[in-house]
């Protein structure tokens, strides 16, 4: 079964939210916490990041909507992304126990390379330009997989699946077992069904935000969509 | 890389997304091949002297502060107008070494984007600079220069619109085309190897200003003064200086962004160093009338200067720079920019006689502001 990864920003209905994408098939849950300078992010996310601090969803805040979608949802994997700045703040080690606390089953740091404070545990993340090298330190250092970012650029959706995507999966299956999911301009189903096809798992961020923001029925519906293309793989 | 290297102190660092770090790594051994390539310092050294108009000149101002033996390092008398075509030039020359043809850049107040359009038109690169919409009202003169030069000015209406979008704009384009693309930073900022990279470049300016200096006065400054926003004018003419206890070094800062009076540890574009940022690590608004201090941070070896003690930072004003804009017009005949304007809004109160201040650019960018006011 090739696993399905939505990504939702942090908000006040964020957690209903993570319970309707879950009844709708999503796998595993990414909660961003939002950062005001994002340079991994494209449109979409850095809009909803900025309504998310504009609405007050500051890290002590997204810990206790973490908390509220653990509750939610009690047996879903519920990872964190967010921004070293948001670590450095509230104190590395603090945080990583405080998400761990509200339920977190990891952590993504968007902005923190494998090889950077080898002793936060955390998802890493490799991309087309990694070096096989780069690919063995990451896998070696993930939490349970790792996430390919499959093309050079932010998050958002792009009209087609990265063609950089194969190249990559094949680097990375050469140099680790673990399992590898692949996100970053992944939005239709028929992406996810493609990107399914060479990876173990698939995220969709940027359109499960825009989506979100049409509530639970519609994320539910939408995530449905995506696992059900995913599972015909 | 190591998690330690590219560590002033603690400050640096890179903090980066993994697409970025196999370009640091190349630029960082393509800087380190360069530095010991004597043919990459002649064509530095020949482009200064036959194209930008190196050495600039120090220049007593005995009018502007009659109770001290006050000089002026003139960057204002580079060609295009600041100390920025310093490292605009290094970061060309490095650019096409590594093969790339495509240079992308933020600017504040346009000293940058028109320097880094400067070189794009002398080496035939692609040019893109990305500004914030309020700093394009407020520096029309400079959006008008890098569109004749051949750059193409993208408008950032994000956030506060100044530098500090700007900079993550170019950041995300940077990520989006590594692999044809070099990112030439302005200032002394950014993820390893930048902050080191760009004091290297700007180091000519203190090279230069401590050989006149000792020439006109037959002994060293008692204090060498700059203008802090990134911070590079002011690290590139602290560092002939750093290694002299006597010497001691000021850096002002405008008051509205004070990242190194008022800030705290943050991580903000790629490093770890003083900025503006709340208890969560936010990162916070400046404001300064002058675009090329408006911003939140502020490059990490002046983090580490602070802590350590070696370098004092101080701040000045909007008004105190206004002033200090209109006496140094008036009785040397030298129109600064309103960077170093703040440098100069600090002198007379310093204790010591024999003064060395960076005059990081001219004014002609800041005449509509200025009148404004």
């Amino acid at each position: 079964m090739k696993k399905l990864v939505i990504y939702l920003m942090s908000g006040h209905a964020t957690p209903e939210l993570a319970a309707a994408a879950v009844e709708g098939g999503a796998d595993l849950v990414e909660l961003g916490f939002p950062f005001s300078d994002p340079l991994a992010d494209g449109p979409v996310i850095r809009r909803a990041a900025e309504r998310a601090l504009a609405d007050g969803m500051r890290t002590r805040a997204c810990l206790e909507c973490l908390a509220r979608t653990r509750e939610l949802a009690p047996d879903t994997p519920l990872v964190p992304m967010t921004y070293a700045a948001l670590l450095e703040a509230y104190g590395w080690d603090r945080f990583a126990a405080a998400a761990g606390g509200a339920g977190a089953t990891s952590l993504i740091v968007a902005d923190l390379p494998a090889g950077e404070r080898p002793e936060l545990r955390r998802v890493q993340l490799v991309a087309p330009t990694s070096t096989d090298e780069r690919l063995r330190l990451a896998a070696e250092q993930t939490d349970g997989w790792l996430y390919l970012v499959t093309l050079t650029g932010t998050t958002g959706a792009r009209n087609d699946l990265s063609p950089a995507l194969a190249g990559l999966v094949e680097r990375a299956r050469a140099v680790t077992p673990v399992p590898l999911y692949a996100g970053f301009g992944i939005s239709t189903p028929a992406h996810a069904h493609a990107a399914a096809q060479l990876a173990d798992g698939v995220v969709v961020g940027s359109r499960a935000v825009e989506v979100a923001e049409e509530g639970p029925d519609a994320l539910r519906a939408y995530v449905a969509s995506l696992r059900q293309a995913i599972d015909a793989t | 890389m190591s998690s330690t290297a590219g560590l002033f102190g603690t400050y640096g660092g890179r903090y980066v997304p993994e697409t970025l770090v196999p370009a640091l790594d190349e630029l960082e051994a393509g800087w380190r091949d360069a530095q010991n390539d004597p043919a990459f310092h002649e064509e530095l050294d020949a482009l200064g002297r036959t194209f930008a108009g190196r050495p600039t000149p120090l220049t007593r101002a005995e009018r502007f502060e009659p109770n001290k033996r006050l000089y002026l390092k003139r960057e204002d008398l580079l060609h295009t107008g600041a100390h920025k075509l310093n490292n605009a030039l290094g970061q060309a020359v490095l650019a096409r070494r590594l093969g790339k043809r495509r240079i992308v850049a933020e600017t504040g107040a346009g000293q940058h984007g028109v320097a880094t359009a400067t070189v794009c038109a002398r080496f035939g690169f692609e040019c893109v600079v990305y500004m914030g919409e309020e700093d394009i009202r407020r520096q029309r003169p400079n959006v008008e220069r890098m569109h004749l030069l051949g750059a193409e000015v993208q408008p950032v209406e994000l956030g506060t619109r100044t530098l500090k979008e700007a900079t993550s704009e170019a950041i995300r384009d940077w990520i989006t085309n590594v692999e044809t693309t070099h990112y030439l930073i302005g200032s002394c900022v950014g993820p390893a190897p930048y902050p080191e990279l760009v004091r290297e470049l700007q180091a000519v300016i203190g090279r230069e200003a401590r050989a006149q200096f000792l020439e006109a006065e037959g002994r060293l400054p008692e204090v060498v003064i700059a203008c802090v926003g990134g911070g590079s004018n002011a690290i590139g003419i602290f560092s002939a200086f750093v290694a002299d206890p006597d010497v001691r070094l000021v850096g002002v800062e405008a008051a509205g962004a004070a990242s190194l009076g008022t800030g705290r540890a943050a991580v903000l574009h790629g490093a770890r160093s003083s900025v503006l940022a709340d208890g969560d690590g936010q990162v916070t608004d400046a404001h300064s009338i002058s675009a090329g201090l408006d911003y939140p941070g502020v490059g990490p070896e002046h983090a580490w200067l602070r802590d350590s003690g070696r370098a004092d930072y101080v701040g000045a004003t909007d008004e105190e720079a206004l002033a200090a804009f209109r006496e140094l017009t008036r009785l040397e005949g030298i129109i600064p920019a309103l960077e170093p304007s703040h440098a100069l809004a600090r002198v007379r109160e310093l204790d010591e006689e024999q003064v060395l201040l960076c005059l990081s650019g001219r004014g002609d960018k800041d005449l509509a502001e200025v009148l404004a006011h």
